[in-house]
């Protein structure tokens, strides 16, 4: 075609924009510009009025020099006046500008609005297009209040052109993206819908953005275009290349419509009648078929529309999660392209791919592609496919192939990309300690780390290290033997001397028998590095070194005549000196009894989530991460090493920890330590900000320490481990009560009621919880005539104790010990919930009644439900984060027999009771239940989705419980399983 | 679609649209930090890549490249070829379309970019009917022939001065 459009050309214009390129510097160029802004305006401020032409030829200039990156403060008022003008391009130049140079002036909005509502109400069907292509295109508020009411009209309007519908269908899109408050389909709904069967494929492709759009916020409203859908996409599918004649593209019919119809789908579960979703299964089988047939055509284009239809469809077999043979052939297709010759389609394979191996039907079938994947990180030559490689290696990662991927990621990090680095170390990170069967692997695994990438290891993954090897007995020897080599190194990175002072001040003991590791070389080895380090290395180094004294005695007049040395005791930093000068002191005044307990092994730190995975979540958007894990972790709220953002971690972790088990030594390094100072110690010699217990709490601890000798503390540590409380000559508490599971199980739905009644003593609950924090008031009733004596109660956290991990943290003040025949007393419990736990608290009670001991022991009505916090969500939302929980242990599921009414209202008032958010229409069953709820815990939140589903005939049930957390899933499941 | 922007081999902006509200510093942000990062890549590497939050899909015609952000669900495939339909659309309009077609008629180029995709959304994928719908518009005013030829010599004039940026569009 000749370039017949240029009748409209404007000459002036022409030779304006051939000045400016002949501009040979941004001098002259800015210069040329001034003189047209001061001719413009000149012109525009002249006596003589200025015709069309010339209005549109300066307007259209000015918008040249804006779009060259300047500033154009004027123009607009010529560019308004265009938009009235009778010439189509004098009106399509004044629109031009006043989209693209968006003014906030009321009048001038005023006008601008004026002149579009002119154009729409004109009937002339190239000027409401304009008009329409202007609300689109700026979609102000403004706009949207003037106009939002007036387009739904225009778009289902029967005599409405079809181009003027599909600017309406898209410019109604825009407004209801920036306002969709103004945007209120409401009886329209419907006839939106059926634009879906429209015969005009131009109008049923703009439609469909905007119903996918609108499904997607109100998914109930639009569920009936799932169906129409469904048709509409079979009629594509099964036509011929010819049939749809300009809207086959390179072979391919109506690829983009195709695409958004699979896309639309993906906001709803899979159809439910059974027709509707035989006839999508079957479209779906004729892509996948389709793209086995040999190409119709060699260009790229071709093959690119096919696929992007192949691989939206995919994105809906992997979505609908339910039909294993479309997956394992999604996961075939997607092996093909592995290896296909396109980069584009190599990329879009792997990232695909990470989706499929989340999913239980076709995760095996991704792993038997890990060679395949091995080899593009090794060899593809483009950083962007080998990052999404690297992701996907992350994502097939799982017990059977963990030490090969970790060792092949090992492996690349040694050359891979600058850019990537950070990630692949907490990626390695994570799968050394998510699948480590051996704990010497993890540690060899997170070594060769530090060796490989040091500057790439966060504080994060050297803080867990040290954790688990805490944790772990079996490993601490192996570890002190590795990092002793490791140091050996002539240069070794800083964080390997952080991970080998800790490691060898607190296990060094482990291998000093070898004398080629003897105290004296082990410390020599260390100082060797001391001085290359920064001021957080040294002060830990510093800790290591007064450990080291307790270690092996040996060693302390070396360390003492280090720490004695002007460089330490006279260091311009105070945190060094301050160590130098306390630590000789201690050193040299301290019996060894004394320096034994304050220089205890750590003891192990509260098991908690990994904080790396937090980590690779903040530093990369959706994609990298598989996505259960990044769900779990956003559930998490990036808390979970207590606090995203608190900087040094470890002395909050040492400290909690300290602060809960070893209150001694914190105690006493509490009176040492005047200032804290934000640098690392993972010595936990600072328990400047405790995290497990509140600051008051280590204040008393203070008092705690000295009263553990006096007889009048012991109870008041209840929320402890037993540290104290073993202090305390009485009676051990007796066994729980055999019927204590029962009364326990009538307080999981409701926060108030008797717990326990006997002949001598009632007791009543009243609790209330908000958060990850509970009160419960517990009232004590002397049934009898006759004086209680020396009652006293006592709280404590059973199960949880051996594995020394406190999950609940419950305080509480003493009861007077005398408690009058026929009164009752009162005690107020503060509960804390650090993680989601299992066992109830115990509360004991003992009295003397008439002389007679008596010794009872309860289960505190504290089960995990209680700390939920209700969420609401729509029916998409609910699906999609169904689905998200898909690995099979965080599903819990039971199916049993009911025990009471199966009444809906009862039911419903338990499902409340429960603290979740019960929520209506949802399930496409209306006889089931579905709730959704987050559990609040110090440390993390943990996302609880519940499908109950009763079967009233065989008076059964089936209750399905998915959580981001497994542990959480079973708990909940067994204690529902009693209540209904 | 978040934006579009066509840029030269030298970097230059030669058209922009954006479909999300943002500040006009933001935008040049964007588009340096973009058309850097793009022009920093080699030839034969994938169309696709991570920036920020947004899908980027880019694709280079002669001396113009072609870049789109979607979003994390969008298709990278079909957005390819919805810059391949453009690049159709404007070859067609213009006649064989080379860089200068669009700096010298930008207006057009807009025009054609609305009436293919509007909102950030394909409107209509038909190449007959978009040029339809323009072509429409151009009769309404008649063909002055007289400021074409005038145009198109001025054209010719620039053509011979710049003959390295010619360079008629197939694709690379």
């Amino acid at each position: 075609m000749p370039a017949v459009s240029k009748g409209d050309g404007m000459r002036g214009l022409a030779v304006f924009i051939s000045d400016i390129r002949n501009c040979k510097s941004k001098e002259a160029e800015i210069k040329r510009i001034n003189k047209e802004l001061a001719n413009i305006r000149s012109k525009f401020k002249g006596d003589k009025a200025l015709d069309g032409y010339s209005k549109k030829k300066y307007v259209c200039k000015l918008l040249f020099i804006f779009l060259l990156g300047h500033d154009i403060d004027f123009g607009h008022m010529e560019a308004v006046n265009l938009l009235s003008s009778n010439k189509y391009t004098e009106k399509q130049i004044g629109y031009l500008f006043i989209s693209v140079l968006v003014n906030s002036n009321s009048e001038l909005i005023r006008l601008i609005n004026n002149a579009i509502k002119n154009d729409l109400s004109s009937r002339n069907p190239t000027f409401m297009c304009l008009a329409l292509h202007c609300i689109a295109n700026v979609g102000s508020r403004e706009m949207a209040e003037a106009f939002a009411s007036e387009i739904p009209r225009i778009l289902v309007a029967g005599d409405t052109m079809d181009s003027v519908k599909q600017s309406a269908a898209l410019c109604l899109l825009r407004l209801y993206k920036t306002s969709p408050d103004l945007v209120l389909m409401g009886e329209w709904t419907s006839r939106v819908v059926h634009l879906l069967n429209d015969q005009h494929m131009g109008v049923v492709t703009a439609a469909i953005s905007l119903i996918t759009c609108l499904s997607q916020k109100n998914p109930d409203e639009f569920k009936t275009c799932v169906s129409l859908a469904v048709s509409r996409l079979s009629r594509i599918v099964s036509s011929a290349s010819t049939d749809l004649q300009d809207y086959t593209y390179y072979f391919v019919p109506a690829p983009w419509l195709s695409c958004k119809l699979l896309r639309l789908l993906q906001c709803y579960p899979p159809p439910e009648d059974g027709a509707v979703k035989g006839r999508l299964v079957e479209c779906l089988e004729t892509i996948l078929n389709k793209a086995q047939e040999p190409p119709k055509s060699k260009k790229v284009q071709h093959s690119n529309a096919k696929n992007a239809i192949l691989f939206e469809a995919i994105s809906l077999i992997i979505h609908y999660d339910s039909e294993p043979n479309l997956l394992v052939r999604a996961c075939n297709q997607l092996g093909q392209f592995l290896q296909h010759r396109e980069t584009n389609l190599r990329y879009l394979a792997l990232e695909s791919m990470c989706t499929l191996a989340s999913s239980e039907f076709s995760h095996e079938a991704v792993k038997t592609h890990i060679e395949t994947v091995i080899n593009a990180l090794k060899t593809e030559r483009d950083v962007s496919v080998r990052q999404r490689a690297a992701d996907l290696l992350y994502a097939m990662c799982d017990r059977s192939n963990a030490k090969q991927i970790v060792a092949e990621m090992l492996s690349y990090l040694e050359t891979a990309d600058y850019s990537i680095r950070e990630e692949m170390v907490l990626k390695v990170a994570i799968l050394a300690e998510k699948y480590a069967v051996d704990y010497s692997w993890y540690v060899d695994t997170i070594l060769n780390l530090i060796r490989i990438a040091g500057d790439y290891v966060s504080e994060e993954v050297w803080y867990r290290v040290i954790q688990i090897v805490i944790n772990r007995d079996d490993v601490q020897g192996y570890a002190a033997k590795t990092v002793f080599e490791a140091l050996q190194a002539p240069a070794c990175h800083e964080n390997m001397v952080k991970v080998g002072g800790y490691i060898l001040g607190e296990f060094g003991n482990l291998i000093a028998g070898d004398p080629r590791s003897s105290p004296l070389v082990q410390f020599n080895l260390l100082h060797s590095k001391f001085h290359l380090c920064s001021v957080p290395t040294r002060a830990l180094l510093l800790s290591a070194y007064i450990k080291f004294i307790n270690l092996f005695p040996e060693t302390k007049a070396t360390i003492q005549e280090v720490l004695r040395c002007d460089s330490q005791i006279r260091n311009s930093d105070v945190e060094l000196q301050q160590r130098a000068v306390e630590y000789l002191k201690l050193s040299s005044i301290a019996s060894t009894d004394v320096l034994a307990t304050v220089l205890e092994e750590m003891p192990p730190f509260p098991e908690r989530e990994s904080s790396i995975l937090a980590k690779l979540k903040k530093k990369k958007g959706p994609g990298a991460v598989s996505v259960t894990e990044l769900e779990d972790s956003k559930r998490e709220g990036g808390e979970l090493n207590g606090g995203g953002d608190r900087g040094p971690d470890t002395s909050a972790m040492s400290a909690s920890n300290a602060v809960s088990r070893h209150s001694v030594t914190s105690n006493l390094s509490y009176v040492f330590q005047s200032t804290p100072s934000p640098s690392a110690d993972l010595l936990g010699i600072r328990s400047s900000a405790p995290a497990g217990t509140a600051p008051a709490s280590a204040g008393n601890l203070l008092v705690d320490v000295f009263s553990e000798a006096g007889p009048a503390a012991p109870s008041a540590a209840v929320n402890d481990d037993g540290f104290l409380s073993s202090a305390p000559p009485s009676e051990d508490p007796a066994p729980p009560l055999s019927e204590a599971d029962e009364l326990l199980n009538k307080f999981v739905c409701k926060n108030n009621g008797v717990l326990f009644e006997n002949q001598l003593l009632q007791i009543g609950i009243k609790s209330e919880y908000r958060q990850n924090l509970g009160r419960m008031y517990l009232f004590y009733g002397n049934k009898t005539s006759v004086q209680f004596a020396s009652f006293t109660t006592s709280v404590s956290c059973p199960g949880e104790l051996q594995s020394h991990i406190l999950s609940l943290n419950v305080q509480t003040k003493q009861v007077e010990p005398l408690v009058e025949g026929g009164a009752q007393i009162q005690q107020v419990l503060n509960i804390e919930c650090l993680t989601d736990f299992s066992d109830a608290p115990l509360l004991n009670i003992k009295f003397r009644y008439g002389g007679a001991l008596q010794n009872l022991t309860l289960k505190l009505p504290v089960t995990i439900n209680k700390f939920f916090q209700p969420t609401e969500m729509s029916s998409h939302d609910f699906f999609q984060r169904w689905k998200q929980l898909s690995q099979p242990q965080q599903e819990a599921q039971k199916i049993f027999k009911a025990n009471h009414s199966m009444d809906t209202e009862v039911l419903k008032a338990k499902l409340l009771g429960l603290g979740t958010a019960l929520l209506d229409n949802v399930d496409p069953n209306p006889e089931n239940y579905v709730c959704a709820g987050v559990i609040q815990t110090k440390g993390q939140q943990v996302g609880c989705l519940l499908r109950l589903e009763p079967n009233a005939q065989a008076q059964m049930y089936r209750l399905t419980l998915r959580c981001s957390k497994d542990s959480v899933s079973r708990r909940l499941c067994e204690l529902l399983a009693e209540q209904f | 679609m978040q934006f579009m922007l066509l840029f030269s081999r030298q970097g230059k902006l030669r058209l922009q649209k954006w479909y999300v509200p943002l500040s006009d510093k933001e935008r040049k942000k964007i588009s340096r930090d973009l058309v850097q990062t793009i022009l920093a890549r080699k030839p034969k590497m994938c169309s696709f890549l991570e920036w920020r939050d947004l899908k980027i899909v880019y694709k280079r015609y002669a001396s113009l490249y072609f870049c789109c952000a979607v979003e994390d669900q969008d298709n990278e495939l079909i957005t390819l070829e919805i810059i391949h339909r453009y690049v159709e659309l404007l070859d067609k309009y213009f006649g064989s379309v080379c860089e200068l077609d669009i700096i010298f008629n930008f207006e057009k180029a807009y025009f054609i970019l609305d009436e293919f995709l509007l909102g950030g959304e394909a409107q209509e994928t038909s190449k007959k009917n978009v040029l339809k719908a323009i072509e429409q518009a151009d009769l309404l005013i008649g063909c002055i022939f007289f400021t074409y030829l005038l145009e198109k010599s001025c054209k010719l004039f620039i053509h011979y001065k710049t003959a390295a940026d010619l360079l008629s569009v197939k694709q690379m």
